[in-house]
């Protein structure tokens, strides 16, 4: 395990185990996971499907509760956090991005990007989600509902939904999943364009390729982290290339 | 979140469910057009009956020979009302006039006409009690009375039964076996339910109860009429009192009469009237309650179709509470708008649904009253399909298809 600085870190996890019951027999869905992300960083969640990476993104997200451990984010202990607070958390420090995209059907985009603002009783909704749209290049279809968008255009406005709380990270699940490899290519660059001024992206996914877009892979299986990678910047591009 | 902001959210999932919008809403609409109608019509009918019993004159004090509370076998012993006791009631002050009333139904022939009708012997000041007027001819008078003269006063039905469209007056009339000359005849006042005071005869007391009927005491009932409706109840006490010295009634003795005024035979029409409204606005009442139900139904499948959207909401930040919320304002808004377009439906029924001497009176009351149930309905009934849809676990609610 790679050891990181502890006090500063943006995202810290410490010994976060989660049992769940199937019947009668229990499966410890994560059993003693550590982790550390600094703000700035961009780190890819990978492993084969039922190693508990969708357990600890739900975790990271504040989605689910877990048996033991510790989980600090942003200088806020959420062990012990429930329900509202809970919600709280979700909604100032967390964007979610998924891979089903997830907006709200008869909602426009600006509308759909407005609407965790809503929920924090924000001053101006409309001004920021305008600016998010800005970010991810949707400003000139921010009227249209999410079926007048493509698959790609639903997903940068789901990437603006996420950002637009300017929360302290991104937690993506497979952002790439339902879309074809070019238009993938090209969500995963917006995902640079954001980490580049500064924003920590979590991406949770199979795909190894996705995973060496990131500056560090962490690789789970059987519910613990047994490789963190770090990929350079130049090996990086090489692959932006390939891809 | 704003509560506006909530409240077009709501609208939109309405909108876009329009024909199961109006289903469950037509529950509400029903119900509270039926609850609007069947509180006009008994305010109509209340309405009603006091312009009825006011038309049969202002302030007025009626006594009955007979206490309704003494089992009629003892009122074998009791005093009847007679000449006496009315003319003592001429003294009690706030007293305007007083009538002695002896009543009975009589055949009442005229030329080969006959019809049986109401005949009242009484006093000039009868008509005046009992706010009748003449439109010809004149009213007996004292003197008629004195003298016993064989005079009567018709009303206008009777006149058209017997004379058709003949002029009564001069005429003379056989009252059973007694004739009397027609000299005055009233005018309408419009059939009121079970006694029609068009078809009667008026007849001088003095020659009713010697001539026609043949007992000299007893009379049917004192008629009296007080300055001031607020004299009333005075008034009333005073001859209660009065009357209880003449018929030698010590205390612990139960009238052996019976007053009752104006007012209080509005109080107990309009009690009965009440019953009845209530009576019918309940069982309309259920009617809402079925609506309710529909709205419960209706959103615990809107709360399942969108528990995905719950999900979302919930995974970027929404709280319980901002759940629980959206969904109760949705299941009030079904009901109030549901609310709204009865309240119209049922204004517009209760002035087109006429009975037969009134139609619905609708007041502001109602209305506040009709809405706040519709939005009681909506809250009570959106309830738990709320506290549902809040109470989701947000990962599955995401992982719904």
């Amino acid at each position: 395990m790679v050891e990181l600085k502890k006090n500063s870190s943006l995202l810290e996890i410490r010994g976060l185990v989660k049992r769940y019951t199937l019947g009668d027999s229990e499966v410890l869905a994560l059993n003693g996971v550590d982790l550390c992300i600094e703000e700035g960083d961009m780190v890819a969640i990978t492993g084969p499907s039922g190693s508990g990476k969708s357990t600890l993104m739900n975790v990271l997200g504040c989605l689910d509760d877990f048996d033991a451990g510790t989980y600090v984010i942003s200088g806020e202990d959420v062990s012990s956090l429930t329900g509202d607070k809970l919600a709280d958390i979700r909604n100032r420090l967390i964007g979610f991005v998924f891979q089903n995209f997830n907006l709200l059907p008869r909602l426009s985009a600006l509308e759909n990007v407005e609407l965790p603002l809503l929920y924090s009783a924000h001053k101006d909704p409309k001004t920021s989600a305008k600016k998010a749209l800005e970010v991810v290049g949707l400003a000139d279809r921010m009227h249209h509902e999410p079926n007048q968008l493509s698959g790609g255009q639903r997903q940068r406005v789901a990437i603006a939904r996420a950002i637009v709380t300017n929360p302290a990270i991104i937690l993506a699940d497979e952002p790439t999943g339902n879309l074809d490899s070019h238009v993938g290519r090209e969500i995963l660059d917006v995902f640079h364009d954001i980490n580049d001024q500064g924003r920590t992206i979590v991406i949770v996914t199979h795909d190894s390729n996705v995973a060496r877009h990131c500056r560090r892979e962490v690789q789970i299986r059987d519910g613990q982290i047994v490789d963190i990678i770090e990929h350079n910047r130049s090996a990086r591009e090489l692959v932006a290339q390939a891809v | 979140m704003l509560l506006w902001t909530t409240v077009k959210i709501a609208l939109r999932s309405m909108l876009a469910n329009k024909l199961r919008s109006i289903l469950t809403m037509l529950g509400m609409i029903l119900g509270v057009a039926a609850v609007i109608a069947m509180l006009a019509l008994g305010n109509g009918a209340e309405r009603h009956v006091v312009k009825w019993v006011s038309r049969m004159g202002k302030n007025t004090i009626t006594i009955f020979p007979h206490n309704p509370k003494i089992p009629p076998v003892l009122h074998g012993a009791a005093y009847p009302l007679t000449i006496g006791d009315a003319r003592a009631m001429l003294k009690i002050p706030g007293v305007k006039y007083v009538s002695p009333v002896v009543a009975s139904n009589e055949p009442v022939k005229w030329d080969g006409n006959s019809t049986f009708c109401n005949t009242f012997g009484c006093a000039p000041t009868y008509i005046l009690i009992h706010d009748f007027k003449v439109q010809s001819g004149h009213m007996f008078n004292d003197f008629d009375c004195r003298d016993m003269a064989t005079v009567a006063v018709i009303g206008p039905e009777t006149a058209e039964r017997l004379f058709g469209s003949q002029d009564p007056l001069g005429h003379t009339i056989t009252v059973r076996t007694v004739r009397f000359k027609v000299i005055g005849v009233l005018v309408p006042k419009g059939r009121q339910g079970w006694f029609d005071p068009d078809n009667q005869v008026l007849l001088p007391y003095t020659t009713a109860m010697t001539d026609l009927l043949g007992r000299a005491v007893a009379l049917n009932r004192i008629d009296m009429q007080a300055q001031h409706a607020s004299d009333l109840n005075r008034v009333q006490a005073m001859a209660q009192r009065i009357l209880r010295i003449r018929h030698s009634l010590i205390s612990g003795d139960e009238d052996d009469f019976w007053i009752s005024n104006q007012l209080q035979i509005i109080k107990i029409s309009t009690r009965i009237v009440d019953a009845f409204t209530m009576l019918l606005g309940s069982v309309a009442a259920i009617s809402l309650l079925v609506g309710g139900i529909g709205i419960m139904n209706i959103m615990l499948v809107t709360v399942t179709e969108r528990t995905r959207e719950i999900g979302i909401r919930k995974a970027i930040g929404a709280r319980r509470r901002d759940i629980l919320r959206q969904f109760l304002i949705e299941a009030t808004l079904i009901s109030v708008l549901g609310g709204l377009i009865g309240v119209a439906v049922g204004v517009v029924a209760a002035h087109y649904v006429k009975f037969r001497n009134f139609s619905g009176v609708v007041e502001p009351h109602m209305i506040v009253l009709a809405l706040s149930i519709s939005a009681g309905i909506g809250i009570f009934f959106g309830y738990y399909p709320a506290r549902r849809a809040a109470g989701l676990n947000p990962i599955e609610a995401l992982r719904y298809e």
